[in-house]
Order: C-alpha cells, then structure tokens, then sequence
C-alpha cells in the first residue's frame, strides 16, 4: 500500500497540473450560431440547381441512389429558323425538385450532371419544423445557386482544368506542316497568321466570318425578310442568294485545292 | 439580542444559504468546463451564463414532482429537507467576522458536526423510501461511506478544539495563529479529504456513480427535491469550505479583520470550494474498496496522530 500510495501520489498532482494548465488556456470553442462556422471548400450542405443549364435530360434522378430527385419536363416545338428547315424539339423544365429528407447528400447527382446544372453551396441551415417542408422545389433550388461559392483554386502544379487544355491545346497539323498550319494558326485571331496564299475573297469577308457567312449572306442579300416570315413568293429571289454564300467555299478550292474542307472547322473555334 | 435582530441575522444567514452555494455551482460549471477545454454556460443572463443555475432552478420548478407508487411516501418527501435544511443550520453557526455569527452557541463545532451528519442522513432515508434498487444500492454506500468518514473529520475538528482549548468556533477562530497551520496539517489535510468524501463529491461519489447506479439514492427523485438534494450538495461544500477556512486557514484573519474580516472568511472559504472543485475534475473515481481502505487505514490513524501530537503540544504549552 505504501509503495502503491507513493506511486499514485505524483499521477495524482500530475492530474491536477494538467487541469490548471488547460484552464489557463483558451478553449477552442466557436459559438456557432453567434460566430459563423469556417467550412472547408466543397462543403456539402445543400443541392443548389442553376435552372437555365438544365436541360431535363434526368441522369441525375437516374443516379441518385435514393431516388430523391424529381423532375416533370414536357418538349417544346422550336419552329425552324429556316426556311423548309427542320423543326427542333426542346425540352422545358417543369419541375425540379430535390427531397432533402432523402438525399443522403452523395453528390452524385452533381458529378453525373453534364451541364453544371447541380452545385454544392455550403449553405447547411435549412432546417425545418415540418418533414415535409424539405422537398425544395425549384425556385428554391435555384435561390440557393447565390450561395455557391466559385471553385476553389487549383492546386500548386496540378494540371491544368479540362477546358482550358482543350482550349489551349494547339490544333492538329499546325506548325509543321505549312498548308495545314496556315488553317489552324487562324485559332489565334484574325491577324495572327494569314494564309500564306492569297485568297480570293468577297470583300469586308475576314477570315473569322467564314463559317458565319452562310446566315449573314442571308440579312445581307435580303434585308428586310426574315427567314420564317418570307413569303414563298420573296423566297424564289432569296433563294437565289444562298449560292454567293457558298462562293467562299467554292472558291478556295480553285486557289488552294488541297486543303479546303479546313477553313471552316478553324474559323467556328474562333 | 432584539427581534429586529433576529430577523436580520436569519434573513440575512437565508440569503448567504441561498447564494452561496449558487456561487459555487457556477463556479463548478465555469472552472470545469474551461478545465476540460469548453466554455461552460454562456447563454443564460448574457453575461457569460452567470444565471445559467437561476434557470436550472425554473426548470426544476415546472418540472412534474413524482413519488414512486410503492416509495415510502413520507420518508421519501421528507428526505430532500432533511437533507438541506441542517446545512442551514450549520452555515448559521459559522463565524464570519471577528465576534460576528448568526448564531453564537457555547459549542458550535459540535453543532456544526451534529447538523452536517443529520444532512448525511437525508441521503439515507432517500435511499431506503425509493422503492428501487439502485436508489438502495447507493443509499447503503452512503451509509458505509458516512460512517468511515465521519469518524476523520470529528478526530479532526477535535484536534483543533483541544489546540484552540475551546467547543466555540468563534473562540477558536479567535485564538488561531499561523503556526497553526503547520502544527495542524495533518489534521487539516485529514479534514479535507474526509469532508469531500463526506459530501459524495468525486472522487468520492461511489453512492451517486452513475455508470453503476443511475443516479444512486436521488434515482427516483423529479423536479424541486431533486434540486433539493442538489443544493444541499452545493451547501455543504459552502459549509465544509468555510469550516476548513475558520478553523484551519483563520477565518478573518487577515488585513484589517475587523473591516475587512468576512472578506477574508469568504475568500479562503472560496479557495477551499475551488479546490474541491479541482479535485472532482482532476481525479477519477474511488472504488468502494479503496475509499474504505482510504478512511480506515490512512485517514483515521492519520487523524489520531494528530490528536496525539495536539495534546502533547497542549500540554507542553506550544
């Protein structure tokens, strides 16, 4: 016992040192809702959805593991913009809505979305009294985008972000190879390189208009008429304009003969 | 002694009963807490949660009063009383100034052990009227626990009377020198352990351990007698403290006693609270076995040396 005593005794005054020095010090403590709570980047709090990008394509209600997205979508009819064109389908957002009481906050659905209609917001005090009331539909989905940070800062020396490589990625068959490269040297503006040979081109037509010369043909030959309101009887004349818009294109195969399908992919890049 | 001054001076012994032992409750949650590295009770009152406890006690308030069907019915309501009301008592005979206590009785340390031994009681009749095991399992620790450490402190306190050559804590505060603190260490030390052990505080609360027994004989208790129970836990560490002050540290003793003197009684019993306080966050719990081993093979011969050596100092006229 003596022994025993006498082997406790400094545990015992070592027990007290602690608690003092403890005391002194100050406590880590943050009064959350007096002091904001500093979160990381990436926080997952909340489903925050930016409703023009959503194209109710529904690979996010697919995914989600607890099938807590819903989405009702119905398609539009976009009449052609052109005379005797196609008519396109678009579809219409109707619903969008997210139960929270569900997600189990996976984040899925945000990686799945191919649009970046789906962020993370670190906004996490939507608590509410009523279960029910955590079925955010999509005005409030939509409220919550003002709350999404931007995108943190990429690491030092990580790679670059997928779009900006692909956009600074240098075309394929420039540098080297001198017809070819003329083409895609054009990526870097209009002034960067010229085509080494000369062209001939419609006057006021720059390189960058190339590809968009087909529909400003159009307003240029016929002003005042537009494509869907043209009437069959104006469109006979129009009709005739499209064939000068193709000039450019049948052109430079007579000046340049081996590489005209080129022009037009490197001007649309520009 | 007019009735004017009766009035005031059990007015006045109520308001410290009442206070006191709230003072040192928040003292435990503030200390505790930043001991363990939290803040404590910041809310209640606003400044830094000081009525964190007048709150605890509005709670309590509302809170249903419950006797258990086949509890004792009048020993178990009567407990939370019995249990408080001696420590008012006992804080009535401590003397806070030079000649100054509510009550000045001929041998007020003996009144002073009676009244904190019937609190202990309270406990047992808790314990026993419950009608539930754990409330008896901890209600018969009590007993054995009150039993081993009552004996310390009375050989304690009884050092200190043959020292000071008086029954009357008054007297005895009066003839106190500091040398007494060294001469009576023993029995001081022997005090403090005994009393804490005494009072159920960790790490001594083998009666109350409520990994093993709830919340041991206060189990069945609901609403205002449990803070009851609570509040004469709390005074009796106001009491112990300032007994532990007057009788060893020197009560008023100090700059300007007769000024400044139940500052001085306040102060050195709020020390001693502190560090019952300290002991309860620092140290972990006793086993049954070990605080019976403590009270019988340590404290009681302890304080019988003591005793020795008070009387031979007495006798040799130190």
């Amino acid at each position: 016992m003596v022994s025993k005593k006498a082997g406790s005794l400094p545990g015992l005054l070592k027990g007290m040192v602690t608690t003092a020095r403890t005391a002194l010090r100050p406590t880590q403590t943050a009064e959350y809702p007096d002091v904001a709570p500093d979160l990381p980047p990436r926080s997952r709090g909340v489903i925050a959805l930016l409703e023009e990008n959503c194209t109710s394509c529904m690979l996010c209600a697919r995914e989600c593991p607890d099938w807590c997205i819903y989405i009702d979508s119905h398609k539009e009819t976009i009449p052609a913009t052109t005379e005797g064109g196609r008519e396109r389908q678009r579809n219409v957002l109707d619903r969008f809505a997210i139960d929270f009481s569900l997600c189990m906050y996976c984040g899925i659905c945000i990686e799945v979305c191919p649009f970046d209609a789906l962020h993370w917001s670190p906004q996490f005090e939507y608590a509410e009294v009523d279960i029910l009331d955590l079925l955010h539909e999509k005005d409030r989905l939509s409220g919550w985008m003002a709350t999404v940070p931007p995108p943190p800062a990429l690491d030092e020396r990580s790679a670059e972000p997928a779009e900006i490589a692909a956009a600074n990625k240098p075309a394929r068959g420039t540098g080297l190879v001198g017809g070819a490269g003329a083409a895609g040297g054009a990526a870097g503006g209009p002034g960067a390189r010229m085509p080494r040979t000369v062209r001939p081109r419609p006057a006021g037509a720059g390189p960058t208009r190339g590809a968009a010369a087909p529909t400003e043909a159009l307003p240029a030959g016929v002003p005042t008429a537009d494509p869907p309101t043209g009437d069959p009887t104006e469109a006979l004349p129009t009709g005739t304009v499209p064939p000068p818009a193709k000039e450019p294109l049948t052109g430079t195969p007579e000046s340049v003969p081996d590489d005209s399908p080129t022009p037009p992919p490197v001007d649309e890049q520009t | 002694m007019s009735v004017l001054e009766v009035v005031v001076r059990a007015v006045s012994v109520l308001v410290a009963f009442l206070t006191l032992p709230l003072l040192v409750g928040q003292t435990e949650h503030k200390l505790m807490a930043h001991m363990q590295g939290r803040l404590g009770p910041m809310y209640a009152g606003g400044y830094h949660g000081w009525a964190q406890l007048v709150a605890d006690g509005v709670k309590f308030v509302q809170k249903e009063d419950i006797t258990p069907r086949a509890a004792d019915r009048w020993v178990f309501r009567l407990a939370p009383a019995v249990a408080l009301i001696p420590y008012l008592v006992a804080l009535a005979t401590i003397p806070i100034a030079p000649g100054v206590a509510a009550i000045d009785v001929p041998a007020s340390v003996v009144l002073i052990l009676a009244a904190t031994s019937v609190g202990a009681l309270g406990t047992l009749m808790a314990g026993w009227a419950s009608a539930n095991k754990y409330a008896l399992l901890g209600g018969l620790r009590a007993a054995a626990q009150l039993v081993s450490y009552e004996l310390p402190i009375v050989l304690a306190v009884a050092s200190m009377a043959m020292a000071g050559g008086s029954l009357s804590l008054l007297t005895l505060t009066d003839r106190w020198s500091p040398w007494w603190m060294l001469w009576q260490l023993p029995g001081a030390v022997v005090f403090l352990v005994a009393a804490v052990a005494e009072l159920q505080r960790p790490p001594f609360d083998m009666p109350v351990a409520d990994a093993e027994l709830v919340m041991g004989a206060w189990t069945e208790y609901t609403g205002l007698r449990f803070a009851f129970f609570l509040l004469a836990e709390y005074a009796g560490i106001v009491v112990m403290s300032l007994l532990f002050a007057t009788l060893w540290l020197g009560g008023w003793h100090g700059p300007f006693p007769d000024t400044l003197g139940w500052l001085w009684t306040l102060l050195k019993g709020f020390v001693v609270a502190v560090c019952v306080i300290w002991v309860r966050v620092a140290w972990p719990r006793l086993r049954e076995d070990q605080l019976q081993r403590l009270a019988w093979l340590w404290l009681v011969p302890l304080a019988l040396m003591q005793l020795m050596v008070t009387g031979v100092g007495v006798v040799l006229g130190w």
